[in-house]
């Protein structure tokens, strides 16, 4: 051979691929030595070796393509490497020793490093093959992008990631109304958590970039050119340009052919090497301990440890795998992701938000070491955090002080949190929300004010979202030594939050805040997602406040509201169809006595709510359960719900030779009014027909007596675990006032009082006379009622009815999979 | 493994039990076995889980509670557990554990190792 019979030739490195994993293996070889190899270089693509991180700035037109040149023709001439741009190799004939291009032309070789990169994954949808339809890798395809958003029009983009996002951006910032569409509920999922995904998918909507998330694409449609997106769902997005980015699959070709080891991708020892000892491998096209890689820092290690190995620098440098972070590159979106969040056993999560700002930071600690970071708005401590990670010392010492960034934790090292607090200077800003500062606080204290409450009345400071309590407690310490006794605000709804209902009521009010993760955010929620106490209170205190607007979330709703039945001891559930004010009929007894005998169901009862209740189905029974009942014309009777329950009626004055109006008829109408109402608590009224009140009307939510003159309206009783009687808000003399008055009243409660609270405890808080005040005033009763129907025309609906068999909403009632050995069956 | 271990414990089979996308966020799926029904959760960060679905206080359907970071609070007495340990958590720390069941996720669906 050549290389051994002239002893002056250098061994010959032939290099596949001129992107980025390319470039930089040349480059670190000749760091190491200049001189030692003949190095030659075959490329694809037409031009020299450019950042292709880079071309989301220049899609963008914020870079142009000169400047994200890395390795140019002349950088390739002087340096002595051989470059072959434009090229394509063909094959690799292992025995000789050299690869063949796709001219014939052969190069011969001693090493040979593949770096390949990898190709776009292209979804089969129908119509992929239109003119129009790109991805989004290299020049080539930013050309394309550039020319369609010349014309303008819309533009679609398949994959919430990171490529997807800057595709996405890029577009719109060159005129096109770009949409995203994402298969997930949350954006760059894998990176981010749900919290930081729906920020983003904020600070992505101001930059003209919309999102769909949970959709799957159907087809792309289009007679030669794309025309637009079809979804599953039935929704068509129009487009004149589609991307897709959806990710990526190594380019293992030239590998496979030759018969190299490959799976998903080129399979490599720790030395690079792959399974022919004369073949290497860096980059994206390398499968490493079953790892394939995406990014580009494992890519500067793999080419750094091969360097070594072969210049024989270190021939035992070993490449052990990569830890890795992500930033997304929109301009004016600060967003970083490193390590992993969803760790494992035992971690732990501190979580910062400071919504003036739109700061939202996530750190995960396990075994008392860093293993993740979410950071969005303030990203700068990105680098710290994830070089803590990869150091994986403890963190122990820091821990109190890690969420607020590297310099107050240096700054604060070792320092005790009282004597920190004490040494800031008096302009340091204690309460953000307020803006106050350390010296005002001091002053405060000084002058008297001695507890926590008093320093919040007189500067304001903590008194907002609390935040800022502890400090604040801290200050009062520092200043009154031995005399600060510690002291507890409003109690707050739940561990993750300072807040009490009440802040969180009116906050969501004052501020428009219209989805869960933006209360959290808002209101400095200490979890990601908050638990299973603030989630549902959340939910209703959002769906009350903004009944059209908000996405009600059957994730945060307890078991029964979620599966519209109660659930019992043993797993089944009892249902329990309206029965409009107690009154049956003998087609609605026979509808209920089939549907026992059809399901087998073991057992019927009468209710203290004057109705039935049948017991004992399964979870896959119930919509068809709901089916045969709804057939028959009934409802669902809310048994299991925070909202209206039943409203109890005797027969009155129809029947009873006492009655003296007709209560049955009111009873059935205020159940009509106010059924399917979401309330805080569960709610019952009764209707009694003279003051021997039968319907035990006195020990109701609202209650009703009929009298000579007219009805006496009942509120506030409770038949529960403390006995309380109603209290008698006010005499009327028509049907029509006491319907508007219950509406009043539920609407006032709704929106007044906390989660899980009664009407009973609610009037003992806030006292008849403010409920009297509000309802007696017209203006405002008239209010409330509007606003109740405002609700009403959306929440009265009867769920059962949604949940049709075989419907989409029916499906997560069955099973996943069902693998007893009688059947054996996975949903599709 | 050793030897007389690995003749005890039957080795385990991975079973497809459907896509990962059936799963709804913050939520869960119940699959149904000859040994018990099995939760298979999803959480908030879009990871997997699975335990029994039995709790260990009165035998409460897990599936049907409500899923918060990687914890699941059971439908009947609101106890909590973590996701990943099966043992339970809080207030109610060291009362009882459900089995986890090993899970991957491949190509967009889920296998359940069972033995
Ligand atoms: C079925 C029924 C008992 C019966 O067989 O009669 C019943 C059954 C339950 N009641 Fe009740 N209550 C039933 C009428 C009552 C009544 C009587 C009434 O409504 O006139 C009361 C007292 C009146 C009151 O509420 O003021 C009543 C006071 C309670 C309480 C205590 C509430 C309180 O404020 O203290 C609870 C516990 C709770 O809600 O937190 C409760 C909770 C329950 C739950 C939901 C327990 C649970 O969380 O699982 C039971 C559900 C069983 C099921 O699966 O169906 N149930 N419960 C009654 C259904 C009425 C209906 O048709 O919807
Ligand atoms: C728009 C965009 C934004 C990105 N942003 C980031 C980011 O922010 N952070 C990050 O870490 N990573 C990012 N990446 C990923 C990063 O660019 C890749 O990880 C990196 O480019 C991979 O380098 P590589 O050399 O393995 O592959 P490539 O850079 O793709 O190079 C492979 C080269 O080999 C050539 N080739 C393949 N087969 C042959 C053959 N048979 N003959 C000749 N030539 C061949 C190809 O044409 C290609 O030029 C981004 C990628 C894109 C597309
Ligand atoms: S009184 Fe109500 S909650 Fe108690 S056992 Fe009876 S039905 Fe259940
Ligand atoms: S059965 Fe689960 S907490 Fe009681």
């Amino acid at each position: 051979m050549a290389f051994h019979s002239e002893p002056v030739a250098k061994p010959r490195i032939v290099v596949i691929g001129a992107g980025m994993a390319g470039g930089r293996i040349v480059e670190e070889i000749l760091k190491r030595d200049d001189r030692m190899f003949d190095i030659s270089i075959i490329g694809a693509e037409s031009c020299a070796t450019y950042d292709r991180i880079q071309l989301s700035p220049v899609l963008a037109g914020e870079k142009t393509f000169e400047q994200i040149v890395t390795h140019s023709q002349d950088w390739y001439d002087l340096n002595g490497v051989k470059t072959h741009f434009g090229s394509w190799v063909q094959g690799i004939d292992r025995e000789a020793r050299r690869v063949v291009l796709h001219d014939g032309q052969t190069i011969a070789y001693d090493c040979l490093i593949l770096a390949t990169g990898s190709d776009p994954i292209r979804l089969p949808l129908p119509g992929a093959d239109l003119s129009g339809v790109v991805a989004f890798r290299d020049l080539h395809d930013v050309d394309l992008m550039q020319k369609a958003a010349e014309a303008g029009g819309e533009a679609v983009v398949i994959g919430g990631g990171l490529l997807g996002l800057e595709a996405a951006y890029g577009l719109a910032k060159r005129g096109m109304k770009a949409t995203v569409i994402h298969l997930v509920d949350v954006l760059m999922e894998r990176q981010l958590d749900a919290a930081a995904g729906r920020l983003l998918e904020k600070a992505l909507a101001e930059r003209g970039v919309s999102a769909v998330l949970n959709a799957q694409s159907e087809a792309i449609l289009g007679e030669t050119h794309v025309e637009g997106l079809k979804l599953k769902d039935g929704r068509v997005i129009p487009a004149s340009l589609l991307v897709m980015a959806v990710g990526i699959r190594p380019h293992v070709e030239p590998a496979k052919s030759a018969g190299l080891t490959v799976e998903r991708g080129i399979v490599v020892d720790d030395q690079m090497r792959t399974s022919d000892p004369f073949i290497f491998a860096v980059g994206e096209c390398v499968q490493h301990r079953g790892q394939c890689y995406g990014l580009v820092a494992p890519i500067w290690d793999m080419c750094r440890t091969l360097a070594d190995v072969l210049t024989g620098k270190n021939p035992q440098a070993a490449y052990l795998g990569s830890e890795l972070a992500t930033r997304l590159k929109v301009s004016g979106v600060d967003l970083y992701s490193a390590g992993q969040f969803n760790g494992g056993d035992g971690c732990e999560d501190i979580v910062f938000r400071d919504p003036a700002r739109g700061v939202y930071k996530r750190i995960v600690i396990k075994n008392d070491q860093l293993v993740g970071a979410v950071l969005f708005g303030e990203a700068a401590d990105g680098g710290w955090y994830f070089d803590l990670i990869k150091k994986g010392e403890s963190i122990g010492e820091i821990r109190d002080t890690l969420i607020f960034g590297q310099a107050v934790t240096e700054a604060l090292a070792g320092v005790d949190p009282n004597a920190a607090v004490a040494a800031w200077p008096d302009d340091t800003e204690v309460c953000g929300c307020n803006g106050v500062s350390k010296g005002t606080v001091v002053a405060a204290i000084s002058g008297g004010a001695d507890t926590l409450d008093k320093v919040r009345g007189c500067t304001k400071a903590s008194a907002s979202c609390g935040s800022c309590t502890g400090i604040v407690e801290q200050l009062l310490k520092v200043t009154l030594g031995d005399a600060f006794k510690a002291q507890t605000g409003p109690k707050p709804m739940c561990k993750c939050t300072h807040h009490g209902h009440a802040v969180v009521r009116q906050a969501i009010v004052e501020q428009a805040l219209k989805t869960i993760p933006d209360v959290m955010q808002a209101l400095k929620w200490e979890t990601p997602d908050g638990c299973s106490s603030c989630r549902p209170a959340l939910n209703y205190y959002l769906l009350c406040a903004w009944p059209r607007e908000y996405q009600d979330d059957p994730r945060s709703r307890f078991v029964n509201e979620r599966n519209h039945a109660n659930i019992q001891k043993d797993g089944t559930y009892s249902v329990v169809p309206r029965m409009w004010g107690g009154v049956t009929s003998a087609r609605e007894l026979r509808a209920i006595a089939d549907v026992v005998d059809k399901f087998n169901l073991p057992m019927v009862k009468v209710t203290g709510g004057q109705r039935l209740d049948i017991f004992g189905v399964k979870k896959e029974d119930l919509p068809a359960v709901w089916a045969d009942l709804n057939a028959a014309g009934m409802v669902s009777g809310h048994a299991y719900a925070k909202a209206l329950r039943t409203v109890k009626t005797c027969v009155g004055s129809e029947w009873c030779r006492f009655g003296t109006q007709d209560s049955t008829g009111l009873g059935i109408r205020l159940e009509q009014d106010t059924w399917g109402s979401w309330m805080p608590h569960k709610f019952k009224m009764a209707v009694s027909g003279c003051p021997r009140n039968c319907a035990e009307a006195t020990i109701k939510d609202f209650g009703v007596i009929c009298v000579d003159s007219g009805y006496e309206l009942h509120v506030g009783g409770n038949g529960g675990i403390h006995l309380r009687g109603t209290d008698l808000l006010c005499k009327v003399a028509t049907e029509a006032e006491a319907r508007e008055y219950s509406m009043a009243f539920v609407q006032f409660y709704r929106e007044d009082a906390w989660y899980l609270e009664r009407t009973a405890p609610w009037i003992e808080r806030v006292g008849l006379e403010a409920i009297k005040a509000r309802l007696f005033d017209e203006e405002a009763r008239k209010a409330l009622m509007a606003r109740f129907l405002e609700s009403q025309a959306v929440f009265q609906v009867d769920p059962w009815a949604e949940h049709a068999p075989q419907s989409e909403p029916a499906k997560v009632f069955s099973p996943l999979a069902d693998l007893r050995s009688e059947k054996k069956e996975i949903a599709r | 493994m050793s030897g007389d271990l690995a003749l005890q414990t039957p080795p385990l089979t991975w079973l497809d039990v459907g896509a990962a996308a059936e799963v709804p966020y913050q939520g869960a799926r119940r699959v149904e076995t000859d040994k018990g029904a099995i939760a298979v959760f999803r959480t908030v960060d879009n990871d997997y889980y699975a335990v029994m679905d039995k709790c260990p206080h009165k035998g409460g359907p897990l599936s049907e509670g409500i899923v918060h970071g990687r914890h699941i609070a059971c439908p009947l007495h609101n106890w909590s557990f973590s996701l990943e340990t099966g043992e339970a958590v809080g207030a109610d720390a060291g009362k009882g554990c459900t089995p986890t069941v090993p899970l991957k996720i491949e190509n967009a669906r889920i296998f359940l190792g069972l033995r």
